[in-house]
């Protein structure tokens, strides 16, 4: 075992795989020889060569198009997206094309694309680098969405994404590069997408976060705690498709949740949960739902990065909001 | 210092070619496809039989036996003549005016009428048929020929990836970027431009200050053709060697054909009256593929008016066979696109898949 940051286990989990299987191709701006601008694919290129990790001209449409375009000759793409805001250029190839290319052949042809992309506030980017974009993806049917919150994770989900026969978009968050490190195996392993993780267990109420946002809950649930309050704390790797019954099964339990989101409020994957709770848990719950989001505008320019983002004190605020309602 | 020269020298470099002219003539002997009697006789055979098909899918259209439909007629040589410079392995992402390739790529006819009614059926390419079903979105296909050539390339195939699109589709930034990146790679690649003078309705001279789409080649820096696009030799010659340097490893080729539809956008409402002249139909009617290879061949002693309704008659009868075939096809499901939508289905299209059963179990 190894203490890894989050960068590290990626780049770890990109070298097994390209080790394991020579299908996989590795390429996106700056990948090759500078080793990605976060050293995502550091000598990756020295080691496994040219032809399979490569740079890209910079166009975003033309890496995600090319990617579906190659999946037809038995090729494992996995491409970058520089910083995801850029992925606005690649609309059409994500979502019109590549989420639909089994559907549209009948299941002649598929994409075992995964898009890997760093995104997440508070490393003060400037505009576009650091939207949260993931709910625009994970209501594309034909997408999964995956969101690592270490680097643990961030190697299992990872392989298993590379894996996976269908498109797979792999959300890095900033933050998280290099804020902790964790023992992460050098040897092989998985998680299964789709699934859950209970990070903290408890009895009074439900905190569902995912991304940077599980470590705000789990600061969260430590300040709860000094007030007796038991949070359990859920942290969903996947966005799509969410693991409804992992949460289902803890709002049950603790007839209370907060779904915390980094993004904006409306038309999210909070809301979207809060929905499943109410269709399938009504009975079981003794107050509404509550989320914790940034506000409804773009993000903002740095400056006001900190006020916006939503944070701990904010899902501590909201828990007892739920707790004394 | 004269900012006007360059581009005057780019533009004289793309001449429009021809091998045959309007009258049936050879005009450029040098170019001449080396292509057998029975090769001429067959490339006669499927211009004359996808005319057919042309107009019996308007027909059909007409009376509500089939639904999206982008006519062809006019494009024939443009269709036809390139893909019959292929091998059965190369590749074909088409436009969704370009059914004719799918079809004699191998695509049943009786598919081709379930893509026009909406049935994913007739979008599931055959195991031995290398091919996307047309694209909807324009230009999406030329990054993804890019993507197919690169990974032929990757894998040491020996084929070529072909894609089709129009002269409205030469606007968008995915044609660049298709163009520059198999440029880049030099993938095998093939980009036809079918240049049909209308993007709708819009002409093409008010989609680019450029006065040939071929040219825009130059920026990518790959060959570029302009080609008569009404002249099924020179289409096929020029396909031709394309696939040869592309083989060879010498990168792609963008070919522009210079071409005209003679009926609407499609069968949806569309009006060329509001945006053609009589006289302009008339003018490129006179260029028309057909005619123009029939008095080649005449000339030649290859074609007849006996030949010519023996394909046609025979056209007819596949048709109405492949409808009858299409008619009988069982009704999409709601289920069956649940079922395509992923490898293994999550526990939300599980969910789904349960209720759309009882549904269409009723």
């Amino acid at each position: 075992m190894a203490q890894m940051t989050m960068i590290q286990a990626i780049t770890n989990a990109l070298q097994t795989e390209l080790k394991n299987d020579e299908d996989v191709l590795v390429f996106g701006e700056d990948v090759g020889q500078n080793g990605g601008v976060f050293r995502a694919t550091e000598g990756l290129q020295e080691e496994f060569g040219e032809e399979r990790v490569f740079d890209t001209p910079l166009a975003e449409s033309g890496i995600i198009g090319m990617a579906v375009g190659m999946s037809t000759q038995g090729v494992r793409p996995v491409p970058e997206i520089q910083f995801f805001g850029f992925v606005f250029e690649a609309m059409d190839a994500v979502s019109g094309q590549a989420a639909r290319f089994r559907y549209r052949s009948g299941g002649r042809w598929h994409a075992p694309i995964t898009i890997r992309s760093p995104f997440g506030g508070g490393v003060h980017t400037p505009e576009l680098h650091a939207d949260s974009l993931e709910g625009l993806f994970a209501q594309q049917p034909g997408l999964k969405v995956v969101i690592p919150s270490g680097p643990y994770d961030a190697k299992g989900l990872l392989i298993q994404s590379i894996r996976d026969n269908d498109p797979v978009i792999f959300l890095e968050h900033m933050k998280l590069y290099r804020s902790f490190r964790e023992e992460v195996p050098e040897e092989e392993y998985t998680l299964e997408l789709g699934k859950a993780e209970t990070k903290r267990e408890g009895k009074d109420i439900t905190l569902i976060a995912y991304g940077a946002m599980v470590h705000a809950a789990l600061k969260a649930a430590e300040e709860l705690e000094e007030e007796n309050i038991q949070a359990e704390v859920i942290d969903l790797r996947t966005i799509a498709p969410i693991d409804v019954d992992t949460i289902i099964e803890s709002v049950k339990k603790t007839s209370r949740a907060v779904v915390i989101q980094e993004a904006q409020r409306k038309a999210g994957i909070a809301a979207s949960i809060v929905s499943e709770i109410q269709e399938r848990a009504i009975l079981h719950l003794e107050a509404p739902v509550l989320r914790v989001t940034a506000p409804d505008t773009v993000y903002p320019f740095s400056e006001a990065e900190e006020i916006w983002l939503p944070n701990h004190k904010d899902i501590v605020e909201k828990a007892k909001e739920s707790i004394n309602f | 210092m004269s900012f006007k020269n360059p581009l005057e020298k780019i533009e004289d470099k793309f001449e429009m070619i021809q091998i045959l002219d309007e009258n049936g003539k050879i005009v450029d002997e040098d170019n001449v496809p080396d292509l057998s009697d029975d090769d001429l006789v067959e490339l006669m055979k499927r211009m004359v039989y996808t005319r057919v098909l042309d107009q019996r899918s308007i027909a059909l259209n007409r009376q509500g036996r089939l639904g999206f439909y982008a006519p062809t007629a006019g494009q024939e040589a443009s269709q036809l003549g390139s893909h019959y410079a292929l091998e059965k392995d190369d590749f074909i992402l088409p436009a969704y005016r370009d059914v004719p390739q799918l079809i004699w790529h191998g695509l049943p006819l009786y598919q081709a009428f379930l893509f026009s009614r909406g049935h994913f059926h007739g979008n599931q390419m055959p195991d031995d048929v290398n091919a996307l079903s047309p694209q909807i979105i324009i230009g999406a296909q030329i990054t993804q020929a890019a993507g197919v050539a690169v990974g032929m390339k990757k894998k040491g195939k020996e084929n070529v990836a072909i894609t089709y699109t129009g002269d409205g589709g030469a606007s968008q930034g995915d044609f660049y970027e298709g163009i520059n990146f198999a440029g880049a790679y030099q993938a095998p690649a093939i980009f036809v431009v079918q240049n049909n003078q209308f993007a709708i309705s819009v002409p093409v001279d008010k989609q680019s200050a450029a006065n040939t789409i071929s040219q825009k080649a130059a920026a990518a820096g790959i060959p570029g053709f302009l080609v008569d696009g009404m002249d099924v030799l020179a289409v096929y010659q020029v396909t031709k060697e394309a696939r040869e340097r592309a083989i060879n490893g010498d990168g792609p080729t963008l070919i522009e054909t210079m071409t005209y539809r003679y009926g609407p956008h499609t069968m949806a409402g569309d009006d060329p009256t509001r945006y053609r002249t009589d006289d302009m139909d008339d003018d490129w009617e006179k260029k028309d593929p057909i005619v123009r290879f029939r008095k080649y061949l005449e000339e030649k002693d290859l074609w007849s008016e006996d030949q010519e309704n023996a394909v046609v008659e025979k056209a007819k009868e596949e048709i109405k066979a492949a409808v009858k075939k299409a008619d009988k096809y069982d009704k999409m499901k709601v289920t069956d696109l649940m079922e395509n939508m992923y490898e293994e289905l999550p526990a939300n299209l599980q969910e789904q898949m349960e209720e759309y059963k009882e549904k269409e179990s009723k």
